[in-house]
């Protein structure tokens, strides 16, 4: 991977953290708020089927995670395994995108 | 010199990468340095020990050794900051470099490095141009002025957790040697140079544990000079200029 690339992960890595740290928050608070009075899963889909804003906030949010997490993670597996070869780099895509496919498949599941 | 107020115990590294600490009684003086009680053995223990030396008042920086489990600049430090009331000192090489034999390292490593950061001067005038005039109020050059005292000790490269884990990452020297020339308004390789410190091998592989800050005996603070590192190459990446 060239310079260029690296630097551009390394980006995206802080950027993604950047909108993670927001989302992290607003899911936690609303969470802790929402449980306040007891609330059972049914009346949390009530909440979420067909809300859209919910569908973009949490696709924004998997989308955060399915960047930030693999990028970290090749940095840990680089350092502490000194696995650098193109083939971590693949898999750590397949990571990403299994990451993505699942959240957005729950998030999916939420909605509709 | 004083006279001896006491003896010290001394754990001396003997051997190469194999090897064992040996013990020594040394004589303890008023204002000795680590570096005294090593010439001392030398000298009059054992002539057998290697170890390197050159100025010994802070300037070549040649003379760092591990002291008690962190590494130092020898010849400043005196034998009161790190021998305690029992006189105990333990002297080994530096870390995150092969040794040669006893208390010398092999820099070789070390020194490669800073010329793969593109650590050398790039001039872009003849010598028939007239001199540049560099405002010491100027940013950049406030920031060479932060970061160029380095006496290439490899302190800092000893103390780095990363050279540790990853053998390939430049260090903090090389990379604090890049950001003085970045910072030059005078050269001409700023291209080359950020794409040579740009990468997991360079500066995005630190992870600002600032070891090399809390140890450079120099008190420069290298952490810094690898984040502006990470600032300019990102802004380099983003515009396509590397």
């Amino acid at each position: 991977m060239g310079p260029r690339a690296e630097v551009l992960l390394w980006l995206a890595q802080r950027a993604s953290a950047a909108v993670l740290a927001a989302c992290v928050a607003i899911h936690l608070a609303t969470m802790i708020y929402a449980v306040q009075g007891g609330l059972s899963a049914a009346e949390i889909l009530g909440r979420t089927r067909g809300n859209v804003s919910w569908l973009a906030f949490y696709a924004v949010f998997v989308l955060a995670a399915a960047i930030h997490a693999p990028i970290g993670m090749r940095s840990v597996i680089r350092e502490i395994v000194g696995w650098r070869s193109r083939s971590l780099d693949l898999a750590l895509c397949a990571f990403a995108v299994a990451i993505a496919w699942l959240g957005w498949r729950a998030i999916a599941g939420l909605f509709r | 010199m004083a006279e001896a107020v006491a003896t010290l115990a001394v754990s001396v590294w003997r051997g190469g990468a194999e090897g064992r600490f040996v013990g020594y009684a040394v004589p303890r003086r008023a204002n000795q340095t680590v570096l005294d009680v090593v010439t001392y053995i030398q000298q009059r223990l054992d002539p057998g020990l290697s170890y390197r030396f050159a100025c010994r008042v802070g300037m070549c920086g040649s003379c760092a050794m591990t002291v008690n489990g962190r590494p130092r600049w020898t010849c400043r430090t005196h034998v009161a900051r790190v021998a305690g009331a029992d006189g105990r000192i333990e002297i080994a090489p530096l870390a995150n470099l092969p040794v040669i034999k006893d208390l010398a390292c092999d820099l070789s490593a070390f020194f490669d490095k800073w010329a793969a950061a593109r650590g050398s001067f790039v001039g872009t005038r003849t010598r028939r141009d007239d001199f540049a005039r560099v405002s010491p109020a100027a940013p950049q050059r406030r920031a060479v002025d932060a970061a160029i005292e380095c006496i290439g000790c490899a302190v800092c490269y000893a103390a780095c957790d990363v050279v540790a884990w990853n053998p390939d990452y430049l260090g903090p020297a090389a990379l604090n040697r890049a950001w003085t020339l970045v910072n030059d308004e005078r050269d001409g390789a700023e291209r080359a140079r950020l794409s040579a410190v740009a990468g997991d091998a360079a500066c995005h592989a630190c992870h600002s544990h600032q070891s090399c800050t809390e140890h450079c005996p120099k008190s420069l603070s290298p952490t810094s000079s690898i984040a502006g590192l990470k600032r300019r190459t990102g802004l380099a990446a983003l515009t396509g200029k590397i």
